[in-house]
């Protein structure tokens, strides 16, 4: 399995802009008994995405044809908070979500995000209200996600720039393995160890 | 000691940084690794994958929790809960990982037995693949969720990638009234700061009330930190902290004891040390809490009406109100006492220890469940279980007609098949009431194990002073 890449992107948007948004609805608890990734794009936002007899739900956003192709999620506030699941990730990715932009994303599910490639972009309340009101005017608004430069840009949006933890950045960018990373300093744990037993 | 005053969490950290590379985030020794069968397949498929082995078995306990069935065997699991559970045990046997399995007397929720077996102990780094790690942090730990790519990553080398958080300083002074717990406690500092309120800090929990809190209670605080967006909450180590661990089967014996209480009493944040931010809390002037929409943050004093989304400026925030009570079918503006409820749930990570149920229990002494409420009470472990048992908690409630069940997470996530039908409203002691969290179309409101009684004896939510005081207003 090799490690998560991404340096740019630039693609059409979806927005669901309710605030905090938890991981529950994401991928519910039920679809957790997965004992690997398959399959769970299929079931992202699975309770407001289909209806009680299982046809797809026509209201919601994903079911509606500008969704079609698109690879950024325009979220609300706290987006990804409550439950550690990495299915939700893995869940966003497995739809085609490569980025979510939000002023604001849990701690668990940022870290988790970026671990799968899927970028986390945080941006002030100001410009996601600029964001949502270009999106509203243009369905196939294009917004590009450039992590080398760690900027958020739209047409007639000059890029705003957004902090992304570099060592992260750095990981996605030329593809380095963390679990490889971390290997590097087993020296040095068994020195912590010897220190601490 | 070092010269500058220093937080409770600073300490911790310090102590376990193994290295730190300019621009990359600290290298943090792991001191325990709890691990269930939800969120560790995956982990151990990549070290599978990779021909690793689980670096420190010893640092290292396995439970089932989550998807396994209150009936009792594995029959009452569906197919895929059968494969994820042989799956763990497989896991376990094939690295040496301690398993508490199916039938060991010991199981339960891994938050329930890691401070039960004293695995849990002051100062030390706690992780496991479930946002409720947090309750670790009552003992003076730093216990935080992480995601399953962390689990393998620890797994592999007993560390972890980690930036240091902010503090945030939760001050609670004052004496708690009759009929207000530790639940009502953190539904108050949820409903002040929000559910993102703690984003991107750890919470200290300081003052008086929770200085006077006992060990359950301080778990069930730290344990909902998460719902607040801190991923760790903690409380300085005391006495009652080292009379809890200590001669619990894994917590350090005769001199090493010693050696240890004298190291965990330099643990508590130094005077003078300062926290990033401070919130506060008047205990005395709390009553019982309840939570009326979709996120724990959303709750109000049980005698309160509910909020209007008029009363809201920002428009987003008005707009989750009123998307949260339509979903709740709660009326703004109008109380939420007098609500009929369909089920109680007494149980969860958050209020399953036999604290927890000896005061549900003693409540619901002399009552019974009313005749359209069904009551479920599902103890944290076997353990407590057996507990509850040996001193009749259980005969009170099934006299009352409740059901009792074996240990589990059961309908606080709903994946065991307890759970809420379409439409049916939860008076539940657990932790999250987002939509669908208790089965699908199920309604929550978060509440005490003394509110959950109160409930569950009238049939509707109720203040649990009421039947505290014989029946009295």
């Amino acid at each position: 399995m090799s490690a998560p890449k991404f340096t740019t992107l630039t693609a059409r948007c979806v927005v669901l802009s309710n605030n905090d948004v938890d991981t529950d609805q994401i991928i519910p608890a039920r679809f957790l008994k997965v004992t690997d990734k398959l399959g769970l794009g299929e079931k992202l936002f699975c309770d407001w995405r289909y209806l009680d007899d299982g046809s797809p739900n026509p209201a919601f956003i994903l079911n509606q044809p500008e969704a079609k192709g698109a690879q950024i999620l325009v979220a609300g506030n706290n987006f990804g908070c409550g439950s550690s699941r990495e299915h939700a990730p893995w869940a966003l990715v497995g739809w085609g979500f490569q980025a979510v932009i939000s002023p604001m994303f849990a701690d668990i599910f940022k870290g988790n995000s970026l671990k799968n490639g899927l970028i986390p972009v945080v941006i002030q309340p100001a410009a996601h209200a600029a964001l949502l009101a270009a999106r509203a005017k243009n369905h196939d608004l294009p917004v590009t996600v450039d992590l080398r430069a760690a900027s958020v840009a739209w047409p007639g949006q000059d890029p705003i720039s957004f902090p992304i933890d570099p060592f992260s950045r750095a990981c996605l960018l030329d593809g380095v393995d963390e679990l490889g990373y971390l290997q590097k300093f087993a020296g040095q744990a068994r020195a912590y160890e010897a220190r601490h037993a | 000691m070092s010269q500058n005053p220093q937080t409770l969490f600073q300490k911790i950290w310090d102590n376990h940084v193994v290295a730190e590379e300019p621009g990359a985030p600290a290298v943090l020794y792991i001191d325990l690794h709890l691990v269930h069968e939800v969120t560790s397949p995956q982990a151990f498929s990549v070290l599978k994958e990779r021909g690793l082995k689980v670096l420190r078995p010893d640092r290292t306990v396995a439970t089932m929790d989550h998807s396994i069935p209150t009936k009792g065997g594995y029959e009452a699991a569906d197919e895929m809960g059968r494969i994820q559970l042989r799956l763990l045990e497989a896991n376990a046997l094939a690295h040496g990982v301690r398993i508490y399995g199916l039938n060991s007397v010991q199981r339960g929720i891994v938050h329930v037995i890691g401070p039960e077996q004293g695995f849990t102990q002051p100062g030390m780094t706690i992780v496991c693949g479930d946002s409720h790690t947090s309750t670790h942090g009552a003992f003076g730990s730093l216990g935080f969720g992480i995601g399953t790519s962390e689990v393998g990553h620890v797994l592999a080398t007993q560390c972890l990638l980690q930036r240091k958080a902010r503090t945030c300083e939760v001050r609670v002074d004052g004496a708690l009234r009759p009929g207000v717990t530790a639940k009502d406690i953190i539904l108050a500092v949820l409903a002040k700061i929000g559910v993102g309120g703690g984003t991107g800090h750890v919470f200290e929990y300081t003052g008086s009330a929770i200085r006077a809190l006992d060990m359950e209670g301080r778990m069930t605080v730290c344990n909902m930190s998460i719902e607040g967006g801190a991923r760790a909450g903690m409380v300085a180590p005391d006495d009652k902290t080292f009379n809890y661990v200590a001669g619990r089967e894994f917590a350090p014996k005769g001199a090493a004891w010693d050696q240890a209480v004298a190291r965990w009493r330099q643990l508590p944040t130094d005077q003078g040390a300062t926290y990033d931010k401070t919130v506060t809390l008047d205990a005395h002037s709390l009553e019982p809490m309840v939570t009326f929409g979709t996120n724990p943050g959303q709750g109000v004093a049980i005698t309160q009406p509910l909020p209007l989304p008029s009363s809201l400026a920002d428009a987003a925030e008005r707009a989750g109100l009123e998307k949260s009570l339509a979903y709740m079918k709660f009326e703004a503006g109008k109380p939420i006492l007098g609500q009929p409820v369909d089920v109680v749930f007494l149980g969860s990570c958050t209020n399953s220890r036999l604290v927890d149920l000896r005061a549900a229990a003693h409540l619901l002494r002399g009552h019974k469940v009313a005749s359209s409420v069904k009551m479920m009470v599902v103890p944290g472990s076997q353990s407590v279980k057996q507990a509850a048992e040996a001193e009749g908690l259980d005969k009170i409630f099934k006299e009352a007609g409740a059901d009792w069940r074996e240990a589990g997470c059961s309908m606080c996530i709903a994946m065991n098949g307890d759970q809420l039908s379409p439409g049916q409203l939860a008076v539940s002691t657990s932790n999250r009431n987002f939509e669908g969290r208790q089965g699908k179309g199920g309604r929550t409101v978060l509440a005490s194990p003394l509110t959950a009684v109160a409930t569950a004896v009238a049939g509707c939510i109720a203040d649990p002073r009421v039947l505290l005081n014989g029946g009295q207003s």
